[in-house]
């Protein structure tokens, strides 16, 4: 019999939740603002199912009810893709080690 | 057009780029890096998506609209935030990839067809389990994130809102939503998909609503960690393994978050959920209490006192956000540095309103990171320093919590600030923090009131120095 390919990708959740676990907790303390901005931009790789609901509609209608949720949830996701990880990279430009002495 | 199989491998590579982002914070050296992988990690997935789809209709002209016109928002808005607005801004990013989760299972479920999940009204079963999943957590997410964001920009108050009933009314919603997916499932009613998702935004908003200003670490990590579930549920739905890896990864870290500032505060997480905290009688506690004598001092006392001293630890907290004090402080520090006088920070878990909250607005005015020290590691020299300086902070230096077991905030890991040979306090009036109790620390014999602004004495002081 084979196995049901939910059982995989469960696999691969269960899995990532230990790698999250361990990874996390390594994450040194003073970095945990960055910490949620840059979860925050990668959660939003949401917006590869966006696309796909952006692209539902046929050649002739692109705007259904299903395909402009798609747009939005897009818009949406971009916002925080690019917000977050802009706004990362700025908070991690800041951390600066002592200067040698002047 | 490319096939299933490589896509999925692409995903895969995705998925471990963004593992390979979170683990370069644990370090700042190696943080700007990892944030290069997530960004990497982003184009691949977004790429792989365009290709696997394949065919390039006009549609795909409005998908590069709506990025570019997300894009220039989310650009605009991380390079004119202000880094003292970073939880708010955290707390609105939350909301809207919940937001996102809901919109695209509405999608979904309206035309299961192009996902394919089987037909509108006979979705296949595991699908729909996993859609209406996603869907009630997104949604819980987004009404959630709204109102924290609404607390702590200060639209709405900060102090706990509670009403008779409150926890009952919340359990039945919650048993509710349940019953409401498995309805669902069994029936495929469009109907009930809209009643569950009113139902959990309710939800979302009842469960925040109880919780005071203080207490948003706690409410801020756990809407990532919610924000994550609702993208990996999603994930499921879409069998996607980039958002299934990522969803369990922000899951999980918005947990450990939760758990890390739970501890810093020594309550149970569903202490915090249920609310209500620093809410009661702390008018009692102040008039029953008979007037102790206080010392208070001027900007000239305080520099007088620092000049003289060899080292000087500093203690911010939420005051010193909300005075964007944080520059002042650098350039009061600048001139202690000048005079040979050893200067470090402390920085307690749950002080500011986010994890991290203090360490980037030190990072902001220019604090070397090597400066800064969390609780456990600079604990120990508060009684070999000659001031600590406190700005901004309350409750986490108050000893009640190690000496009072009546006390509310009794075991709560606390500063030991008074066992420095004196403690400088910059606060605006002697009224309670926000668990609502005196703070001991007041009325010590070595320590000096200094009563005002934060930026305003900090300025202050330096001039007299």
């Amino acid at each position: 019999m084979e196995i049901d390919p939910l059982i995989f990708r469960l696999s691969i959740f269960i899995l990532s939740i230990f790698v999250g676990y361990y990874v996390v907790w390594s994450v040194t303390p003073s970095l945990h603002t960055p910490l949620m901005s840059v979860t925050n931009a990668i959660s939003s790789v949401i917006i590869v199912g966006a696309i796909i609901a952006g692209l539902s509609g046929d050649t002739k209608s692109i705007f259904n009810i299903s395909s402009i949720f798609g747009f939005l949830a897009i818009t949406l996701a971009a916002i925080n893709i690019f917000g977050g990880f802009l706004v990362t990279q700025r908070m991690l430009a800041m951390y600066k080690k002592k200067k040698k002495e002047k | 057009m490319i096939s299933a199989n490589l896509s999925a491998i692409f995903y895969l590579v995705s998925g471990v780029l963004f593992i390979l982002a979170l683990r370069g914070l644990s370090s700042p050296e190696t943080s700007r890096q990892g944030n290069l992988f997530g960004i990497l990690g982003m184009i691949i997935a977004v790429t792989v998506t365009f290709l696997s789809i394949g065919s390039f209709s006009s549609g795909f002209v409005f998908v590069i609209i709506f990025i570019l016109a997300g894009g220039s928002i989310g650009a605009f808005i991380a390079y004119k935030i202000p880094m003292t607005a970073m939880p708010e801004l955290v707390a609105g990013f939350h909301s809207l990839v919940g937001l996102a989760a809901v919109f695209v299972a509405i999608s979904a479920f309206l035309n299961p067809t192009a996902f394919n999940l089987g037909s509108p009204g006979n979705i296949k079963l595991g699908s729909l389990i996993e859609m209406s999943i996603g869907a009630a957590v997104g949604a819980i997410t987004f009404s959630g994130s709204i109102i924290a964001f609404l607390k702590l920009q200060g639209i709405m108050s900060g102090s706990p809102i509670t009403f008779k009933g409150q926890h009952p009314l919340n359990a039945i919603i919650l048993i509710s939503i349940i019953v409401l997916i498995y309805l669902l499932c069994s029936s495929q009613s469009s109907n009930l998909f809209w009643i569950l998702l009113a139902v959990s935004f309710l939800i979302g908003f009842l469960l925040i609503i109880p919780i005071g200003g203080a207490d948003m670490p706690v409410v801020i990590s756990m809407l990532n960690s919610y924000s994550g579930w609702a993208a990996a549920g999603i994930g499921f739905t879409l069998e996607n393994t980039a958002l299934i890896i990522t969803g369990a990864l922000v899951g999980s870290s918005g947990a450990i978050l939760s758990y890390i500032m739970c501890k810093g505060m020594n309550r149970s997480f569903f202490n915090v959920i249920l609310g209500g905290f620093g809410a009661t009688d702390n008018t009692t506690s102040a008039t029953s209490k008979e007037q102790r004598p206080v010392k208070s001092g001027n900007a000239d006392d305080a520099a007088f006192l620092m000049k003289n001293a060899s080292s000087v630890i500093i203690v911010p907290g939420y005051g010193m956000a909300v005075a964007q004090a944080q520059h002042a402080l650098r350039e009061m520090v600048d001139t202690l540095k000048k005079n040979d006088i050893k200067v470090s920070y402390a920085i307690h878990p749950v002080a500011g309103r986010m994890p991290g909250h203090m360490n980037v607005l030190l990072a902001e005015a220019n604090v070397p990171y090597d400066e800064v020290f969390e609780l456990e590691e600079i604990n120990n020299d508060f009684a070999n320093a000659d001031v600590a300086f406190v700005i901004g902070a309350n409750d986490v230096t108050n000893p009640v919590a190690k000496t009072d077991p009546q006390s509310p905030i009794y075991g709560m890991p606390v500063l030991d600030v008074e066992k420095c040979k004196s403690v400088l306090f910059v606060k605006r009036s002697l009224s309670p923090g926000y668990a609502g109790i005196d703070n001991d620390l007041f009325y010590k014999e070595n320590t000096l009131m200094l009563f005002a602004d934060a930026k305003k004495m900090t300025e202050d002081i330096t001039k007299n120095l």
